[in-house]
């Protein structure tokens, strides 16, 4: 029988770590909602959306109250956008009109976000996908609560520049169509490689094709619970600290499958997976950074930090894959900037620069993400680090994305603050030198050698 | 058999037992076990009960119990023991 000891440990995680469940996220296929009118399809996904999601909000809080754990967000993906509305859409308009759409049924069913206004363009855009992603920046000034994603290249395809090229003149756009309050559209746009289908955690969440009807899918989230255990194991080697962070994931992933099992059972819908993902707030405490410090780095940036990272991102899929029967999505430790008090920090005091970011998105998931730099960026050079983030994702067969601000207005020095989950940031220096002739060749990269195994 | 864990933790003082006792029988909620310690002054108990023949649904309950907690001066949660066996049994 359970005893006093472990009722304890587990109310200390949640009442003293921040120990909860990041988010519950129903993905739904909009593929049956398809029609040649656009207005018949905005009804189609509006009357599609609220039957299967009416009751997620009142189910997430219904969960929270039996195991008292918080459960974070609750949101919706759908099928990428730039599929669903192939048929219907002739202009960018007819884009943001299902944007709206979207909009207006996360408002009423009071979810945190919609994902999926998306583009899967790895290897060549429709017309469609191009006049999506052309209207990405009017979409995102005139809602609130849809999130974007683009996804430009694959290890099975390579990089299409093209959309690379494009997306820097987008994330620009959207800046500057959202410049009053500080580009926030950009928060809510990020450009992928090798995209999941699964994936629960916003930006860049859709529901993908190969997806069923709809499904629950549940991110996890603990890094205070993991800072503390570390802490315990202050002067141990590396084989006792591992063991540590391993047994610490098993218990956070635990409770991430007991939910959505439930979540499952009550909304009626299949579960697809856990998502193993640590995904920091700006609570104090609840830091990637402090994971990384607490193994013994002076400040998160410093040499040995990336070493300290691929620590943390393996044992926490250690211990994660023994809790629950399917993991998926992107399963790795987030490192954005904005949402982390200790990265805020590292920024702050000159320990984390842009570079070593680029490093540490080598060895987790899942890239350069909520960085705020000076507005005044060339598109070209916004381009530039999507490709690098890209070529690493394509090369290492791994999901790396890009969601960077370009603050119009601001400068090195000054800060932005985006308000709740997304937090604040200072903005960061860019390399001076352009890549304005690499990026305006045009066409497509190769796909990788390694990609060829069959 | 549906069981629920409830925690109580607080300053110690006369009456916290007899007053969550009292509320879980008039709620028709069966005490299975108690294990309960004092730390530095601080009274922590744990409960193990059964929840299949209780009156109300269990929000209500969490909520009420919340409430008497405040009126005690001690800190009143009851969660369903699932978590607890998921987080710390294999």
């Amino acid at each position: 029988m359970i005893n006093l000891f472990e009722v304890t440990e587990t109310n200390k995680m949640i009442e003293q770590e921040n120990l909860d469940v990041r988010t519950i996220t129903l993905g739904i296929s909009l593929l049956d909602c398809m029609d040649h009118d656009i207005n018949v399809l905005c009804d189609n996904v509006y009357k599609k959306i609220m039957r299967v999601a009416k009751n997620l909000v009142p189910t997430g809080q219904e969960i929270e109250k039996k195991y008292g754990i918080p459960i974070v967000n609750k949101r919706i993906s759908v099928t990428p956008i730039g599929f669903v509305g192939a048929n219907a859409c002739h202009s960018t308009s007819d884009f943001v009109k299902i944007a709206k759409t979207l909009d207006k049924c996360a408002i009423e069913l009071g979810v945190n976000f919609i994902g999926g206004y998306s583009a899967i363009v790895s290897k060549g855009m429709t017309p469609a996908e191009k006049l999506l992603i052309e209207s990405i920046p009017e979409a995102m000034k005139v809602t609130n609560y849809v999130c974007s994603s683009v996804n430009v290249g694959s290890t099975k395809t390579g990089i299409n520049m093209d959309a690379v090229k494009l997306m820097g003149d987008i994330i620009k756009n959207t800046a500057e169509l959202t410049a009053e309050n500080d580009s926030i559209g950009c928060a809510k746009l990020v450009v992928l490689c090798n995209a999941p289908d699964d994936n629960p955690f916003m930006a860049g969440a859709f529901h993908g094709v190969s997806e069923a009807d709809c499904i629950i899918n549940v991110g996890v989230s603990g890094p205070g619970v993991v800072k503390n255990a570390i802490e315990k194991c202050k002067g141990a080697d590396f084989g006792e600290l591992c063991e540590t962070i391993k047994k610490t994931a098993f218990k956070i992933t635990r409770v991430g499958q007991l939910v959505a099992k439930e979540a499952s059972k009550k909304l009626n819908v299949p579960f697809g997976i856990i998502d193993l993902s640590l995904a920091p707030t700006p609570a104090v405490g609840d830091s990637i950074a402090d994971c990384l410090e607490g193994m013994g780095l002076d400040s998160v940036g410093a040499p040995g930090t990336t070493a300290a990272l691929a620590i943390l991102n393996d044992q926490v899929k250690k211990g994660g894959v023994m809790a629950s029967s399917y993991v998926g999505g992107l399963s790795g430790a987030f490192i954005p900037v904005s949402e982390d008090q200790g990265m805020i920090n590292a920024v702050e005091n000159g320990a984390l620069t842009l570079e070593k970011l680029e490093a540490m998105t080598c060895v987790c998931s899942v890239g350069l993400d909520m960085i705020a730099i000076p507005g005044d960026v060339a598109n070209t050079t916004i381009s530039g680090i999507i490709a690098d983030e890209m070529a690493i994702g394509m090369i290492n067969q791994k999901t790396t994305a890009v969601r960077i601000i370009p603050v119009i207005g601001k400068t090195v020095g000054e800060t932005v603050e985006f308000g709740g989950l997304l937090g604040y940031a200072p903005i960061m220096p860019i390399n001076k030198f352009g890549c304005a002739e690499f990026i305006n060749r045009g066409g497509r990269i190769p796909a990788p050698i390694h990609s060829f195994k069959n | 058999m549906e069981k629920g864990i409830i925690t109580v933790v607080g300053k110690d003082q006369v009456g916290i037992i007899a007053e969550v006792c009292s509320f879980l029988a008039d709620n028709n909620i069966n005490i299975l076990d108690i294990s309960q310690t004092i730390i530095q002054g601080y009274f922590n108990m744990m409960m193990i009960v059964e929840l299949s023949k209780m009156d109300k649904d269990f929000g209500n309950v969490c909520e009420d119990l919340d409430q008497l907690g405040q009126k005690i001066g001690v800190n009143i949660k009851l969660q369903h023991e699932n978590i607890f066996n998921k987080m710390h049994r294999i």
